[in-house]
């Protein structure tokens, strides 16, 4: 449990910082996911909305760009679609979606997609921005607008927390997250060689398939009692499967170290 | 089994109905709101290119007047601020705050910088528009609130004093509005005094107008200059006469 309390209130805190800064004025985090400052001094950017502005553009303000590398280097090095679990506020959601779907039971899926279907949906928001000059998924962003909902204390976040529940509880198991978000995708790809990743060690597994009971983004685990191996950057470093395991064959390491060893 | 998956599927049907009534009442509830955007804003499409939809701005704003637009604000690119004056008017602080915070430049300083200083008297956030018909000055009765309430007094808005010939011993103050000065930030509309203020703000390209170059003005040093090159020659086309005569408009 130890890594979803953590999450969880990595999540919150940020939430409630957020809330914080722009309803109050407590200068330590302003704005919102898209773009924030903290302490009144660092800017921070989203990578991929600025990616979308610049092919929307072809001009993005310097402020932002210095905040977007500082995100990306931070992903890209260190923890990989660390984003998706343990700070998108939609996680919250898409878990309690799951929860529900699990506790009454659904099994069938009405929309089966392909969970790739977020890389062709991330390709074709960066086509659209090129093409209608506009910052495509930004303008629809779920995460956008609920996290702007939240962070501004406004009604329509309660919608768009019961709308995205349903779909995740209903419609499909781990649709918007694991098959949809195109956000989720470019992280994926920008992390492929961050360094904190989870290990197995096959050795130790007994083949329980706990941890693919619990999983989110169960083909990421396809290794598991085969080879001993670091799992890939799909992974969202949620920790689950690291609490499920009970036999000491999951666990975060560091990327670098285990290839030595 | 049967009867265990038919739950099933009407939970699942229960849920998915619950989404899209949520769904349509965001959307049912949507309401055209005027584009009225910050000081400093780029162009329209060039703001909404810029803009990274942070809310830093809103943040950054003393007054509350800047609010990110929702599902429920048609017409406004959602996550992008914008304000509604007669709710709270742009207060035209001398630092403009907003425009400083923006990290992408969508408000971009630039536009109001004159001499190496910020001057928020260039903002061209909108322009006010008198509904003369509905403002009581034009009644005849003596009401200078927009007047007064105006940061720009007697350069954005004027007070055109006239006879009121029907009493024969009034004057009118009739308030006119300077579209070269109006920065359009709303103050005149929330010291209107009618229940619906009958001075609106309105986006600037939705009333300026635009001339052609063709105009030359004699008060104007060296507006003349336009006729130099001036093709004199006259084209007339002779059949335009017939087609209207014979055309099938007649």
């Amino acid at each position: 449990m130890k890594f979803t309390i953590a999450r969880r209130v990595v999540q919150l805190a940020i939430l409630g910082l957020f809330i914080a800064g722009n309803i109050y004025g407590v200068n330590i985090l302003k704005g919102n996911l898209s773009s924030s400052e903290l302490f009144g001094v660092i800017g921070l950017s989203d990578p991929y909305a600025l990616l979308q502005l610049f092919l929307a553009g072809f001009s993005v303000g310097s402020a932002s760009v210095i905040g977007a590398l500082i995100v990306v280097i931070f992903y890209a090095f260190i923890a990989p679609r660390a984003f998706c679990s343990w700070v998108c506020p939609i996680n919250i959601l898409t878990d309690l979606g799951a929860y529900i779907r699990t506790k009454l039971k659904i099994g069938k899926n009405i929309i089966n997609i392909s969970s790739n279907s977020r890389y062709y949906l991330f390709a074709l928001s960066l086509i659209f921005s090129f093409t209608f000059g506009i910052a495509a998924f930004e303008s629809v962003s779920y995460i956008g607008a609920f996290t702007r909902g939240v962070v501004y204390l406004s009604g329509s976040a309660i919608s768009i927390a019961i709308i995205i529940i349903c779909i995740e509880a209903f419609l499909g198991k781990r649709l918007i997250c694991g098959h949809l978000c195109p956000l989720g995708a470019f992280w994926a790809l920008i992390s492929r060689y961050s360094l904190i990743r989870i290990y197995h060690n096959s050795k130790n597994c007994t083949h329980c398939n706990k941890c693919k009971a619990v999983c989110p983004e169960i083909q990421v685990l396809d290794i598991i009692g085969k080879e001993s191996k670091n799992i890939r950057s799909e992974c969202i470093s949620c920790g689950r499967c690291v609490e499920a395991c009970n036999d000491d064959a999951l666990n975060f390491s560091i990327l670098k170290f285990r290839r030595e060893e | 089994m049967q009867r265990r998956d038919a739950i099933k599927t009407g939970f699942s049907l229960v849920g998915l109905l619950a989404a899209s009534s949520f769904v349509y009442k965001e959307y049912a509830n949507a309401k055209p709101v005027l584009k009225l955007r910050p000081p400093a804003a780029l162009d329209e499409d060039e703001f909404l290119t810029r803009c990274i939809r942070c809310g830093l701005c809103v943040e950054a704003c003393p007054f509350d007047t800047l609010k990110l637009a929702e599902f429920k604000d048609s017409g406004v690119g959602i996550g992008t601020p914008f304000f509604t004056p007669r709710d709270i008017p742009c207060f035209m602080c001398e630092d403009i705050p907003c425009v400083v915070e923006c990290p992408t430049e969508a408000l971009d300083p630039k536009l109001v910088t004159k001499d190496g200083a910020l001057d928020i008297n260039m903002a061209k956030m909108g322009v006010a528009v008198v509904d003369e018909k509905n403002c009581v000055a034009y009644f005849g009765i003596q009401c200078d609130a927009c007047y007064r309430a105006c940061p720009l007094i007697d350069k954005a808005l004027l007070i055109d004093y006239k006879r009121n010939e029907r009493t024969g011993k009034h004057a009118f103050l009739l308030p006119i509005v300077n579209s070269d000065y109006c920065t359009g930030c709303g103050k005149c509309e929330i010291a209107c005094i009618t229940d619906k203020a009958a001075i609106t703000v309105l986006p600037r390209d939705m009333v300026i107008g635009k001339v052609g170059n063709n105009y030359v003005k004699g008060w104007v040093e060296g507006d003349d200059a336009k006729l130099k090159d001036a093709d004199t020659k006259m084209h007339l086309d002779s059949k335009k006469g017939m087609k209207y005569l014979n055309g099938d408009e007649l």
